[in-house]
């Protein structure tokens, strides 16, 4: 609990004037932009407004061209360890060669936790995403919202402050997304995680967020920043039956129509 | 209908030996099939043929782990660096084209006959298929994983042995028989061409000495050999690999 101690305001992640290029073609164009701790921001937008290369700039994959990306006080460099990503692609992302299990391992082994320590952490993570009895099973034995706890599974073994989430239910059916949404909300809020959730799904984002950034395309820019008002613990009836939450819904719906026509 | 298989061969070595009994054929270079068993009994009989079989193996299974795992682990480093790939490019490109037997004359000044001069041919030969094949199975690797494995921070060496390695295994070890049957057809040729030990050389001496029983003997023996080798190989692919090595759901 030592981050209640710091200010509320304080920016884990801050965009400063960051301007991307890939291929000579502008990707993204004086961004500005600030995450707190324990925040939990969605950005939409139309495809090719660069939501993916913010999300691959504050991991570390990419740098800016121009302004910098910080983090927790420091300019991103290589990837930090207690920075999770959580790719859309679940099946490319498993290690097909290893069980359920031993994709989790990946990220001890990766932070140098000691071998007895694993096995123990292994099954608490695994029991955390509900896949407590599929420990022995490959990953292409598994169910795609399956295959999906999996990776965040190996994600929360990295211990991480921030979860990059990639248009992480965009393949999945729509009971299989809801149920998967309610359990990232409650490992945020159980673990202090801040979140930056990358998404299509206009629903999606007001039903997760603290705050929806909404991007414009051609170059990547961002249009506006909407305020999510809404109780907490959010519910899939309830939540999504408000009347901001419609409100909302509204608004971002006529944004995007604006954006791509 | 398995057995519909054996009809023709059968057939062509029943005629060739009723051929050979009818017309009485004696020649230089043709043996009826009886006479060339007779041949093989006698090579295994008197142990000759366990001697040449060492020979020619151990000079093919020390070309294909030299040239084979220099080949494989220069595959790797390229496959994981554009710059040294694109500094090698030239000289690969203009190396590999070189008939693996045109090496012999070097080899042979620098060694001398025997194991030496032949295994560095050998190794020579082996090296190309398992860098080519091998250097394509790492760039092939889906690159996702490669970027899961920068995420999570693991360093070169665990990105060698846990993401790049069990990735490229199925495609490393087709590359690794390909180059296991090479090194039986290198190690041959340089017996015949050059090299006075091994199968290669006895089956020059069998003919030059007028003996194509023995010969043709010495020849079957080399085509069961090569068969067996590669079952050798299919066989632990399918044990050693068995999860990895189709890289899907192991039963």
């Amino acid at each position: 609990m030592d981050r209640s101690t710091s200010n509320a305001d304080d920016a884990l992640i801050a965009f400063r004037n960051v301007s991307l290029s890939l291929g000579g073609r502008p990707i993204l164009e004086n961004i500005n932009l600030k995450v707190r701790r324990r925040e939990f921001i969605c950005v939409v937008g139309p495809s090719g407004c660069g939501k993916t290369t913010l999300l691959r700039l504050i991991a570390g994959l990419v740098h800016p061209d121009a302004g910098e990306v910080i983090y927790d006080g420091q300019v991103v460099g290589e990837p930090a360890s207690d920075v999770a990503l959580i790719f859309q692609d679940y099946s490319k992302a498993l290690l097909p060669w290893r069980t359920a299990s031993g994709n989790v391992s990946l990220a001890l082994e990766a932070s140098g936790t000691p071998k007895p320590e694993r096995a123990q952490r292994i099954r608490a993570l695994l029991d955390k995403v509900g896949l407590a009895h599929h420990a022995d099973k490959y990953p292409a034995q598994l169910s795609g919202g399956m295959q999906q706890r999996l990776q965040i599974a190996r994600c929360l073994a990295q211990g991480p402050s921030v979860l990059l989430m990639d248009e992480p239910f965009g393949a999945l059916d729509a009971m299989t997304r809801q149920v998967l949404q309610d359990e990232v909300l409650r490992i945020a809020e159980s673990g202090h995680t801040s979140v930056f959730f990358v998404t299509h799904d206009l629903e999606e984002a007001i039903y997760l967020g603290d705050r929806v950034v909404a991007l414009r395309p051609n170059p990547g820019r961002v249009a506006e920043i909407f305020d999510v008002r809404l109780p907490r613990p959010r519910d899939q009836l309830s939540t999504r039956e408000d009347p901001e939450f419609m409100r909302l819904r509204r608004v971002l719906f006529d944004f995007i129509q604006e954006t791509e026509s | 209908m398995k057995w519909q298989g054996f009809i023709l061969p059968a057939g062509l070595v029943l005629t060739a030996e009723a051929c050979a009994r009818i017309f009485g054929i004696s020649s230089d270079s043709l043996a009826a099939p009886s006479q060339i068993l007779k041949a093989a009994w006698m090579l295994l009989a008197d142990g000759s043929l366990f001697v040449m079989t060492g020979q020619t193996l151990l000079s093919a299974v020390a070309g294909l782990l030299l040239g084979g795992c220099a080949g494989l682990v220069l595959a790797v480093v390229l496959g994981l660096s554009p710059t040294l790939t694109r500094l090698l490019r030239y000289p690969i490109e203009a190396l590999r084209p070189i008939p693996s037997i045109a090496v012999l004359p070097i080899f042979l000044m620098v060694y001398g006959f025997g194991y030496r001069m032949e295994i560095a041919i050998i190794a020579f030969a082996c090296f190309w298929p398992n860098l080519i094949i091998g250097q394509a199975a790492v760039s092939g690797i889906e690159p996702r994983l490669l970027e899961v494995s920068r995420v999570l921070g693991l360093g070169f060496v665990g990105r060698v042995t846990k993401i790049v390695l069990p990735a490229a295994l199925p495609r490393l070890f087709l590359a690794f028989r390909l180059a296991a049957a090479i090194s039986l057809i290198v190690s041959v040729t340089v017996e015949i061409a050059m090299n006075p030990q091994g199968l290669g050389y006895e089956l020059m001496a069998a003919q030059n000495s007028l003996r194509p029983e023995v010969m043709f003997a010495i020849l079957l023996y080399i085509g069961l050999l090569g068969w067996g080798l590669n079952a050798l190989l299919l066989f632990a692919q399918q044990r050693l690999f068995g999860a990895a090595g189709t890289a899907q759901v192991p039963r």
